[in-house]
């Protein structure tokens, strides 16, 4: 035990350093730009949450983009309403998606398998129509929740002058734009990343990994599950709300697209790519994806060009042609081929892949202790 | 479990240790560029300086998405003093010089805004956080270049709005950085309106189908205001989601609605698809109170048509701009982008090749790229030799003021292009209207 609680503290360092130093670290990969890393951050703890249910559970939800959703518009309406200040607008978030999340969990978990599957698909796409042409004046449908000049935000009129133009989020006078934003969005992250380290050493974590190896077993010793598949639904739809909360601290804007089906899929890809049920992979999924949303998007036939610009001009045309086809609008392309890739071959994702090259490394003895051994299993 | 609660002192101390040399280095990074610029993305020295191209990619408006970044591309290689010029030698009073913007060389970046808000807001962020952009332009989405325009004006960057047609983005949201040439519903629906009356009469109920957002809305508003003011009735309006595909669930209620017109708000392939169904139903073969059934698009443009084929013979609508007009500044632009690219631009292409002609020339005019400079230059701005005649960038919204056109699907096309016939050039003046009735408010000129 000794010896899981100092590997413990060594991954919280090192992942807390490996966050706080994105910026220095992702500049060769030119993703060291305030939005890309604040996204980095904000889904990797989508993807963290999101992961102490399905990771842990084995329960796979397609509707946790609604908590997303609903994180997002509570945060905004704080900002309308009340005050420019994040905090309210963070608490009022993660409190609105854990409701939903309490509402939504108490129906949808009677059922297991594919059918809860569906069930919170249901539910997250009844989210996204409501706040897409029901819930109009909350959401302002389609154009977006956004802010305006002549919102009343009560607590901040109250001992401020409105300055010109729309005033911007800030922490106390810090403003949440830009670096700043980033390493707010990187401490929540780091903050996240313990509470979910704890909840997997805890009894209870024991528990929900019970329910995932076999939940008819649990029942039958008497033990009924349902509180422990019900706070885990909604501790990860909380995560949720809070990386919803997050977006909108960094960008006060909130779309109902946020709520669609794909931004669930989204989630899921990200778990599945990282390692499902591991600790950082999830994290990591979800800085791949949004990298390839952001950067392989932006790719255009002039960037490609000056890549293979040593190439003689023939083999040049015809080798941008043919990645042509991979960025650009067709990211979503590689994404897939990605994808297949990892789950042929690394089904246990990119966490997995990591330890097959590191096992290269040791020596045989030693990798057999490795992994006879259940601290090792844990950490993982 | 409970050995880890007893994190000890010596831990503590290594982690705050780790944690606050990761914070102290935290302010190098954001305060490195804070001493030397006076505003963002100041080009400096530097001999290039970068635009950002932001259009839909993929979703419903890709087709225009894809015709607008050709005219940007063919308005890049104009301003660096390549290829034949196009309508930099027609416009009037001109400030270009053809070697760049003042003398640096202009490259881009191009994105995708996936005709979401968030995307765009992101692929936005990139260009003007990663790559430096000073100007970021496009979309074909009212409510992708409302928020976009949002972004930019927190940003400080100058945002030339491309296809938005909505009131709301010269209205309500407008902003500062933000500026339009293209028309917007309130126009089409003050020039399309007495076209209206004259060919179908007074007496007409309609049924308005309206894509669900910011532009659908304004475009409902502002048709209602005009066809209900001369004696129409409206049946009912119903709203129908972006990029649905198939329409026939809003079209079916229409035949026994007792309505004899139907109004189309919708843009894009969503137009083409409900086009299409509607005239698939026999709507446009019935007879209503004793009148034939009309169909209306407010909003036209020749890429449509070329997707709805057949189907938009004989049907009424607005345009911002055709390539058929035969100005010298229209010819112009026709030759050089035909000549470029083998077909003629879309009024999508045409809007954005202006836009980013005149953000360049302003800079000219004001003899640097301090935004608020060059926003001083764009205000007021009176040209001409554009292709809409004489146009002015009214300061109190910046929104462009024109003549309108007023078009029809042609019914003998001569050439696949050939789609639309100029039924009338509205003037400016009818048009016209008080930039306050529309509220909102431009904001600081610094930020």
């Amino acid at each position: 035990m000794k010896k899981i609680a100092s590997k413990d503290s060594k991954l919280l360092l090192i992942f807390s350093g490996a966050v706080l130093l994105m910026p220095l670290w992702l500049a060769p990969f030119g993703a060291a730009y305030p939005d890309l890393l604040q996204k980095f951050a904000i889904y990797g703890i989508f993807a963290i949450g999101f992961n102490i249910l399905f990771g842990l559970t084995g329960y796979l939800s397609f509707g946790h983009a609604a908590f997303l959703g609903v994180g997002s518009y509570a945060a905004v309406w704080s900002f309308k309403l009340f005050t420019m200040n994040v905090l309210p607008a963070v608490l009022f978030g993660v409190f609105f998606a854990g409701l939903l999340a309490l509402a939504i969990g108490f129906v949808s978990l009677r059922r297991s398998g594919i059918y809860f599957s569906i069930l919170t698909l249901a539910f997250a796409q009844m989210s996204y129509n409501l706040a897409y042409s029901v819930l109009t004046p909350i959401t302002n449908g389609e154009t977006g929740l956004q802010l305006t000049l002549n919102d009343p935000r009560w607590l901040d009129s109250l001992y401020k002058v409105a300055g010109e133009g729309l005033p911007s989020t800030e922490l106390f006078g810090l403003k949440m734009s830009g670096y700043p934003g980033f390493y707010f969005c990187a401490i929540i992250l780091i903050v996240c990343f313990f509470i979910s380290l704890r909840i997997f050493r805890s009894p209870f974590g024991l528990m929900l990994r019970g329910v995932k190896s076999n939940q008819n077993r649990m029942n039958y010793t008497g033990l009924n599950t349902r509180p422990y598949m019900l706070s885990a639904f909604v501790i990860s739809g909380m995560y949720a709300g809070l990386a919803g909360s997050l977006l909108a601290v960094t960008d006060p804007l909130a779309g109902a697209e946020r709520m669609q089906w794909t931004a669930s899929g989204e989630v899921v890809l990200m778990t599945i790519l990282g390692g499902v049920g591991t600790l950082v992979g999830p994290m990591l999924g979800a800085g791949l994806i949004k990298y390839f949303e952001n950067i392989f998007s932006s790719f255009n036939s002039n960037i490609l060009h000056e890549i293979f610009s040593f190439l003689p001009d023939g083999i040049e045309n015809v080798m941008v042609k043919v990645t042509g086809l991979f960025v650009g609008s067709g990211w979503h392309l590689t994404l897939g081929l990605l994808f297949m890739i990892v789950v042929i071959f690394l089904p246990g994702g990119i966490v997995e892949g990591a330890q097959k090259v590191k096992n290269l490394f040791v020596s045989n003895d030693q990798k057999g202790s490795a992994e006879s051994s259940p601290e090792k299993q844990a950490v993982e | 479990m409970t050995d880890f609660k007893k994190l000890d002192r010596r831990q503590v101390l290594k982690f705050g240790a780790a944690g606050a040399a990761a914070l102290g280095a935290a302010p190098l990074f954001y305060s490195r560029n804070a001493w030397a610029e006076s505003f963002r993305n100041d080009p400096g020295s530097a001999k290039n300086v970068t635009l950002g191209f932001n259009v839909p990619q993929s979703g419903p408006y890709a087709d225009e998405g894809a015709d607008e970044l050709r005219a940007y591309k063919l308005a890049v290689k104009h301003l660096n003093g390549e290829g034949d010029g196009g309508m930099m030698n027609t416009f009037q009073p001109s400030s270009l010089k053809g070697n760049g913007i003042l003398g640096k060389k202009v490259t881009f970046t191009t994105g995708d805004t996936q005709t979401k808000s968030d995307a765009a807001r992101a692929s936005a962020k990139r260009m003007i956080e990663k790559d430096g952009a000073l100007m970021i332009t496009g979309g074909s989405s009212s409510g992708v270049a409302v928020a976009v325009q949002g972004l930019c004006q927190e940003s400080g960057i100058i945002f030339m709005a491309g296809l938005t047609h909505s009131n709301d983005t010269t209205g309500k949201d407008k902003r500062r950085y933000g500026f339009r040439h293209f028309f917007n519903a309130y126009m089409s629906g003050a020039a399309l309106g007495p076209v209206l009356e004259k060919e179908y009469g007074k007496e007409r109920s309609a049924y308005h189908l309206t894509a669900d957002y910011t532009w659908g809305w304004t475009q409902e508003e502002s048709m209602r205001q005009f066809t209900e003011g001369f004696g129409w009735q409206t049946t009912a309006a119903v709203k129908t989601p972006v990029g649905a595909g198939d329409f026939s669930q809003y079209i079916t209620p229409v035949l026994n609605s007792g309505a004899d017109v139907l109004i189309l708000n919708h843009y894009g392939k969503d137009m083409i698809n409900s086009l299409t169904q509607a005239v698939q139903f026999g709507l446009r073969d019935k007879q209503v109170n004793g009148k034939n059934f009309e169909i209306v698009v407010p909003l036209f443009s020749r890429l449509m048509a070329q997707g709805a084929g057949d189907n938009i013979k004989g049907i009424l609508g607005s345009t911002n701009w055709n390539w058929s007009l035969k100005d010298e500044g229209s010819s112009a632009f026709v030759k050089s982008f035909g000549a470029e690219y083998g077909n003629p631009p879309s009024m999508a292409a045409h809007t954005c090749y202006v836009q980013t002609l005149l953000y360049a020339n302003a800079c000219e005019m004001a003899g640097t790229f301090y935004p608020p400079e060059v926003i001083k230059a764009l205000e007021g701005f009176k040209f001409d030799g554009m292709g809409n005649g004489a146009t002015e960038y009214r300061a109190e919204d910046h929104q462009c003021f024109k003549d309108v056109l007023v078009v029809r699907g042609n019914q003998n096309p001569s050439s696949q292009f050939d789609l639309l016939e100029v039924v009338e050039t509205t003037p400016r003046s009818q048009v016209e209207y008080d930039a306050k009735i529309f509220g909102g408010e431009l904001g600081p000129y610094k930020v």
